[in-house]
């Protein structure tokens, strides 16, 4: 009896013409997963347009500064976007950034290593790190969140106690010295496209110093590397087999099993993808300060995932975009920023987070019912 | 014609002291659909994992087109042409039609080290695939999830036959559907079929089994209780053999008696 009533209620499903054609055309737009961040970012700029236009948040200093933040949490968000996308968490971000940096200093100022060695032992150490995440929560199947939050205390504790037991303190400073004719710093210490700001400002198209340099020197190294993560995790996720297989394992573990997914080592690479994206931000950051700080990336992890969320991965895994996480972090950054320029208390800014996130949970929640309902 | 695509001889099958499978044999020819009817707990599970080569069979032999083949995994019985297509159907909801078609398979392009996933011809072979099942998919790049249940069957069937399956078992392919849906997997089914394809089709619904089988083989408490052809066996006759059956007409007259069947 029931089984009639269902396919009655069923919808016939051959038939269409071209109308349905346009209209599941912008249906498909409206439900890409960083519509939602694409949208936000917007009312962000349009917002502090109109309240912060006239300050200089928008001159070409202004913007670099808040873009550099951005950028940082930018690298970060989309490593943990594409974990997410693999239906995992990782809230050893953080730590692994703290840990890279003393993995950087220590060896550079108090074992007399070239500091490029030092950089590819953080490197080095963040693969380990990544697998060891990886391998635990393949082979456990314990829920990542928790497997990750114990790695989140023990990185951050071991950072803490092993810089204090060679070092006597918690900062490594001397740095800045050595990035001078390394091979590889320049890669997270230089500014780029000075020239650019050169011209401009002798131009005078952008704010001088008093001794008539640009006040803004370059595109700082974040937002380089920013730009090329997104390129490059939007060209795996859209454009590989890999990408694929790490959709397939988000979405649905066992089938992706069955059809000869490697579920496994795709979410061991993904785990690996995080930590070293963390170590990428370590690097830009020790190198930038001159100094390691064992509290450095402190919460980091957090507000990741809460990129991530916001440019529309959802907490379930299988859904999600590089581009989304990017907007995501660009959100973040340009109001953690922009609040500096407007008469609001700083205070407010983890509101404002706070707030972003719980939007955008509800948008995804429509969006995946949207997606998974069938008609 | 006269040779079977695949054969079952005398396969049994124990856990342990439980006896899941015993003695049961079936043949199967192309172009032929064989439906395997049985109440829940009957051994169609064993038999289906059987067939996939999750399980080795104890007892008995498999031949595949005369020739005695033992699988020995999965991919094995993958590679002979046997597809088989469970009942979770291996399918992502969140994920667009192209992208399930070719999951785990994906057509690649470009130079070595550098291939990349070939987005338009993956497109193009399940817009295709699909369309000759009669799904006309809008668009291939539309979500799975977006699918009916009927058409989702239907997918993952196409999947199991574009990637060589000869022999097509389907576990359970229209309990979870209406009538309306289920009768479009069914016609798909018996369009395979006329196409070359021997399909074991699995099921304890003998109103979907009836119309499209060739013959029907009953399973019951892990024992087989015989193939019949369509011209030897009558759908009553079918429902009463399998357990379960008896319990449905008495049913049947109870509720009858109660008056809540009025036809």
């Amino acid at each position: 009896m029931s089984e009639k009533a269902k396919s009655i209620a069923s919808k016939k499903s051959s038939g269409q013409d071209e109308r349905l054609q346009n209209v599941s055309k912008l249906k498909l737009l409206l439900n890409r997963p960083e519509l939602g961040a694409l949208g936000g970012a917007i009312l962000v700029f349009i917002f502090f347009g109109i309240v912060a236009g006239d300050t200089g948040m928008f001159s070409a200093y202004g913007m670099l500064n808040f873009l550099d933040v951005s950028a940082n949490l930018g690298i970060i968000a989309i490593a943990a976007a594409m974990l997410m996308i693999g239906g995992e968490f990782d809230l050893s971000i953080g730590s692994m950034i703290g840990f890279a940096g003393i993995c950087i200093a220590i060896p550079a100022i108090y074992w007399g290593w070239p500091l490029w060695i030092s950089i590819v032992f953080a490197f080095a150490m963040a693969v380990l790190v990544g697998y060891f995440n990886g391998i635990l929560v393949v082979r456990t199947g314990l829920p990542s969140f928790i497997v990750t939050l114990a790695m989140l205390f023990i990185l951050r504790g071991a950072t803490l106690a092993i810089t204090r037991l060679i070092t006597g303190r918690t900062q490594v400073p001397g740095l800045r010295v050595l990035i001078e004719n390394d091979p590889i710093a320049w890669m997270f210490a230089t500014d780029t496209f000075k020239w650019l700001f050169t011209w401009l400002g002798s131009m005078n198209l952008i704010a001088l110093r008093t001794d008539g340099t640009p006040l803004a020197t370059g595109i700082p190294p974040s937002v380089i590397w920013f730009i090329a993560a997104t390129l490059f995790a939007t060209w795996i996720l859209m454009k590989t087999r890999y990408g694929n297989w790490i959709f397939a394992s988000g979405g649905d573990k066992n089938g992706a099993t069955n059809v000869g997914v490697p579920v496994g080592r795709v979410k061991i690479s993904l785990f690996i993808g995080t930590a070293v994206a963390a170590t990428i931000f370590a690097t830009i950051q020790v190198l930038d300060a001159g100094s390691a700080d064992t509290m450095r990336g402190n919460l980091k992890e957090l507000e990741a995932i809460a990129a991530a969320v916001v440019g529309g991965c959802l907490l379930t895994g299988g859904y999600g975009s590089a581009i989304g996480a990017a907007f995501g972090a660009l959100i973040f950054g340009t109001v953690s920023m922009g609040i500096f320029y407007t008469d609001v208390d700083t205070d407010w800014f983890k509101v404002f987070l706070g707030a972003m996130m719980l939007i955008a949970v509800v948008f995804n929640n429509y969006v995946r019912r949207r997606v998974t309902e069938s008609k | 014609m006269s040779e079977n695509l695949i054969e079952f001889n005398n396969i049994s099958k124990f856990f342990g002291k439980v006896i899941a499978l015993k003695d049961v044999t079936m043949k199967l020819k192309e172009g032929e659909i064989m439906c395997l009817l049985g109440d829940n707990g009957a051994g169609k599970s064993t038999l289906i994992k059987t067939l996939a080569g999750v399980y080795k069979p104890d007892e008995g032999e498999i031949l595949i087109e005369g020739k005695k083949t033992i699988f020995d995994s999965p991919k094995d019985a993958l590679d002979m042409g046997i597809g088989t297509v469970y009942q979770d159907l291996a399918l992502v909801p969140l994920m667009s039609v192209t992208r399930n078609f070719f999951m785990g398979r994906e057509p690649l392009k470009g130079p070595p080290l550098l291939k990349t996933f070939d987005i338009e011809k993956a497109n193009q072979i399940a817009a295709e695939r699909m369309g000759q099942i009669g799904i006309d998919v809008r668009d291939p790049s539309q979500a799975v999830g977006t699918m009916s249940g009927g058409e989702r069957q239907c997918l993952a069937i196409s999947r199991a036959i574009y990637f060589g399956a000869k022999v097509l078992v389907l576990d359970e392919p229209t309990s979870a559907l209406g009538v309306h849906q289920a009768s479009m997997v069914l016609k798909y089914v018996v369009k395979a079929a006329s196409e070359g394809l021997a399909v074991i089709l699995i099921t304890h619904n003998v109103h979907h089994a009836y119309p499209v089988g060739n013959s029907f083989t009953v399973l019951n408490r892990g024992k087989s209780l015989g193939t019949f052809d369509k011209k030897d066996i009558s759908r009553e006759d079918l429902l009463g053999m399998m357990a379960g059956g008896e319990e449905l007409s008495k049913l049947e007259v109870e509720l009858k008696e109660m008056g809540r069947i009025n036809n």
